[in-house]
């Protein structure tokens, strides 16, 4: 089992309501966020092209956080989803400097939080809530391990990009560009 | 845009601590509710709504518990408005209730020592004050001096005592601040409104042409899920704006018009459909009227004439037609919404509507579909008083074409004048903040100087409640009942709102306020139901549905009464004009003495120094009633202005450099608003999302941030036709320190 999610750029519109969603079902406290939105724009008017992406924590397979975490509250979960156990989390903020993406946050009481892909909801056989919210239908979640979930046939039909490979992290969002 | 992480704020009224993420415990088997009640979150129940955020009116369910706790607001996946997915603005509903901003307890302007305040009342002081007023404006003027501005669904209960008095100026802003010019082109056209949500079938499209309309970026939840439907199955995507809007990067065509020229292009566009022959012949043989003398019309409209105009390369003109006419039928010239914008707005939808015809869209599958709605009878009362006049008597022959009450005329009579024998004396107003919905400021405030009394209903402390004689503070629409959803879309159906929570404070839903206004006014034969409950039931009991299962389903559908969403080959249709044909040629335009096809005037241009201001939506705001709830402004909580790298450069501005606007009249901005340096935008325009700047400290979240595009719109261009305020007339130029002398007063 190896889940991942795949994030159509040519369908995003950017309107955040990933990150809303994420909020309400996560109880994420205001001012703080899981997933977040990035927008590029490149050339000159009026030559342009826009690039919008819903980014949120990697699930990387290779993950500097739950390496450099000390009391292994970082940790992997079923299908390589990164957690972290609030309890065991002494909140020395090592994984946040870690995170090439930037994907952690220090949680008001006292731990890191982040993405979960939605483990609670990934559980009960539902989708995460912002891939269950997205009024454009541009984010796709499932087992990549499973040649026939949604998520590895949209790999195999479309071009896509992961972020910062470079770090060595091997990230499990996919970019469709 | 990344949304901060700012400090937390501690958020008391949050029922659940941080720690426990809520696992869902509910099994909805066939709809049932079983909550385990051992299991963290357990408690919470699921309660039917429809979203009060914007006029979409998306179907959801509100998870809370008895604690008075709203964990979540999800969709309804029968809900053919959002299929199971609100927008971020729906979703973030929950920030309007627990909102502590809101407004708690009625208020009564007094004067004390000379001086004016709001004064805490009861329900039955407040409503006393308000019923007395409306009798004596009634008494000594007629009822018809008391007009209702309205936008929002408790309003309906307002205009049914409007009714009951025997005035019938019962006016919404979205008509002539927004969507009229394309009613009133369309109806002229087809003899059929648009209305909502609109009935364009983009799902099925296979081209849809943007002008201006940026969705995406306006959440109109199912049609930005039906255009990125499209977008899968290969549709072609023509956007026609200024701005590089998100929209237009989605496009295979961007045409970086120059603004105010849009009508040049539509008549490029109709030129050379019918110049290479590229319209649906036979459709527009058999079901129009006039294509000779439009022909005639355009002949001298090409695409090398309208370069001159919108800076537009004829080969692009000639090219996006071939576009157009290539998908056609399955072709939607998207008749867009907020479509007041230089005075001449319902000749260009008219342009809009005659384009669709010529490629045979309306009735078609992609094109227009023909939409079916559930009506429900309104519950039995004695017939409403005929009114004696109604707004229109204020300026006889004036829009005759307007087909709802032009809500800024009633604010021009009811600033007295002696050609007219009555003016409005009294304004009930429904959630809608008029100080930023009309323009010309000083025009609606001297309007509301002249009246004798004003009631605000609201759930924010919105501008427009600080000029109220009494203010009456509705309770959120997660919090009660209001009538039924019964809109139009393919399948007709009906949606239930009910209350998830008990109102929060001391605020009351506006069907309770207004059978106990009536009951003070003596005119409780109108208002024979006990409750709303009984109300709805009875609606419901009449086409086969009870409140019960409403409260089940949250949304039920029917069976449509015509098989048909599209024309059948050679179907005889008979449209509901003059002549029962599209009007390319408009005889009513003909007869009020307009141009019956739409003529192209040239539009004034910024002056030296000067940037046409041009506005428009975020997704997670409607217009200003957003822009204090928490959980919308953690994700945008002021404007920027788009500003063109070269511009900035001339002014040597920096981005996120806060700046001062002046107008073309020399009115500045209160506020200043940050520069976003971008190539987005073309240098001739700056561009704002409309809604911020709020002024009143009591909005703790947005006050001061931003700047209001409402206060710069001083220069109004009315639309003759049908009264609508153009309002992208205005220019603006740059203030780099604070022009404004004085404190700014809240
Ligand atoms: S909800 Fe969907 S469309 Fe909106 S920003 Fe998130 S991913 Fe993009
Ligand atoms: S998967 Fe769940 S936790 Fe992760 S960003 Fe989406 S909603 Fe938030
Ligand atoms: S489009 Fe968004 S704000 Fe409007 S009704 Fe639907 S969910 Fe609510």
């Amino acid at each position: 089992m190896r889940y991942a999610m795949a994030i159509d750029t040519k369908k995003c519109v950017g309107c955040a309501d990933c990150v809303v969603a994420c909020q309400t079902e996560n109880n994420v406290p205001i001012g703080h966020c899981r997933d977040w939105i990035v927008e590029n724009t490149a050339g000159t008017y009026p030559q342009l092209e826009l690039e919008i992406r819903s980014e949120r924590c990697n699930h990387c397979k290779n993950s500097p956080c739950v390496r450099c975490c000390p009391t292994g509250a970082s940790h992997y979960s079923e299908g390589g989803i990164v957690l972290v156990t609030g309890d065991d989390c002494i909140g020395c903020g090592a994984c946040i400097a870690s995170c090439p993406y930037d994907a952690r946050y220090p949680h008001p009481e006292g731990y890191v939080d982040k993405c979960t892909f939605c483990d609670h909801r990934v559980k009960n056989g539902q989708k995460p809530a912002c891939v269950d919210v997205c009024p454009t239908h541009c984010m796709y979640f499932g087992d990549l391990d499973d040649p026939n979930s949604e998520v590895s046939n949209i790999l195999k039909k479309r071009k896509y990009k992961r972020l910062i490979p470079e770090a060595g992290t091997d990230p499990q969002l996919y970019f469709l560009i | 845009m990344r949304s901060n992480r700012r400090d937390f704020i501690k958020i008391s009224s949050m029922g659940i601590g941080g720690a426990a993420v809520a696992a869902p415990a509910f099994n909805w088997a066939e709809g049932a509710i079983k909550a385990d009640n051992k299991k963290p979150g357990a408690e919470y129940k699921r309660t039917s709504t429809y979203c009060e955020i914007c006029f979409w009116k998306c179907a959801g369910w509100v998870y809370s518990n008895d604690e008075g706790h709203i964990w979540k607001i999800e969709g309804n996946a029968d809900d053919p408005h959002c299929n199971g997915r609100l927008c971020p603005r729906g979703t973030g509903g929950v920030g309007m209730y627990n909102d502590t901003d809101r407004l708690k307890t009625p208020l009564i302007r007094k004067t004390k020592n000379g001086k004016q305040v709001f004064e805490e009342a009861t329900w039955d002081e407040a409503l006393d004050v308000v019923a007395e007023n409306l009798k004596k404006i009634a008494n000594e003027h007629g009822p018809e001096c008391v007009a209702l501005f309205t936008h929002g669904s408790g309003g309906k209960f307002f205009g049914d005592l409007l009714k009951a008095t025997g005035s019938t100026n019962i006016t919404a802003p979205s008509f002539a601040q927004c969507r009229g010019p394309r009613e009133t082109a369309f109806l002229a056209t087809y003899g059929e409104i648009i209305a909502s949500p609109e009935f364009t079938d983009i799902r099925d499209t296979k081209c849809l042409v943007l002008i201006g309309s940026h969705l995406g970026e306006n959440m109109h939840n199912g049609q930005v899920q039906e255009m990125s439907e499209a977008i899968d199955k290969g549709a072609t995507i023509i956007t026609v704006d200024p701005r590089y809007s998100t929209a237009a990067s989605k496009s295979k065509h961007w045409l970086p018009i120059k603004p105010a020229t849009d009508l040049a292009l539509l008549l490029a566009w109709i030129n050379v459909l019918i110049t290479e022959e590229w319209y649906d012949k036979d459709y527009v043989e058999r079901y129009t009227y006039g294509f000779d003398q439009l022909k005639n019309h355009v002949q001298s409209f090409t695409p090398e004439w309208a370069y001159g105009i919108t800076t537009l390369a004829p080969e692009m003109i000639r090219e996006t037609a071939k576009e157009m006419a290539n998908a056609s039928p399955a072709v939607i010239v998207h008749p867009g919404r907020h479509v007041t914008w230089y005075g001449d707005d319902t000749q260009r939808l008219r342009a809009v509507a005659i384009l669709n015809a010529l490629l045979g869209s309306w009735g078609r599958k992609g094109g227009f579909y023909s939409p079916e709605k559930k009506s429900l009878p309104s519950y039995p009362h004695p017939e409403f008083p005929k009114p004696k006049r109604t707004w229109r008597d204020a300026h006889p022959g004036k829009y005759n074409l307007a087909l709802e009450v032009v809500s800024n005329d009633i604010c021009d009579s009811t600033i007295p004048s002696p050609d007219r024998a009555c003016n409005f004396k009294g304004w009930i107003v429904n959630g809608t903040n008029l100080i930023s919905t009309l323009p010309d400021l000083n025009n609606t405030l001297e309007a509301i100087q002249n009246l004798e009394f004003m009631v605000v209903i609201d759930t924010m402390p919105m501008e427009i409640t600080g000029y109220a004689d009494v203010v009456l503070p509705e309770c959120t629409y997660l919090e009660r009942y209001d009538y039924c959803r019964t809109d139009q879309h393919r399948e007709p159906n009906i949606a239930l709102r009910m209350p998830a929570v008990e109102p929060k404070y001391n605020t009351k839903p506006s069907w309770w306020m207004v059978k106990k206004l009536a009951s003070k006014m003596e005119l409780d034969d109108f208002f024979p139901w006990k409750d709303v409950e009984e109300l709805l039931d009875w609606q419901l009991n009449q086409v086969g549905s009870s409140l019960e299962e409403m409260k089940r389903l949250g949304v039920k559908k029917f069976p449509r009464e015509y098989d048909d969403l599209y024309f059948f080959k050679n179907q005889e249709v008979e449209f509901n004009t003059n002549t029962g044909k599209i009007e390319l040629y408009s005889t009513d335009l003909a007869a009020e003495g307009f141009d019956p096809m739409p003529v192209y005037t040239k539009h004034k241009e910024p002056p030296p120094g000067f940037y046409r201001l041009n506005y428009g939506r975020s997704p997670a705001h409607t217009f200003s009633r957003t822009a204090n709830n928490p959980n919308l402004t953690d994700l945008v909580d002021e404007n920027v202005l788009w500003v063109n790298p070269q511009v900035a450069k001339d002014w040597s501005l920096k981005n996120g450099q806060p700046i001062w606007l002046e107008n073309q009249d020399g009115v500045k901005s209160k506020f200043p608003i940050k520069v976003r340096i971008t190539e987005r935008i073309r240098f001739d325009s700056v561009y704002m999302v409309h809604g911020f700047g709020h002024s009143n400290k009591k909005l703790s979240r947005a006050y001061g941030k931003g700047v209001s595009d409402s206060e710069l719109i001083t220069k109004v261009l009315l639309d003759p036709v049908m009264g609508g305020t153009g309002m992208r007339g205005n220019f603006v130029t740059f203030k780099l320190e604070n022009p404004n002398e004085e404190e700014v007063m809240s």
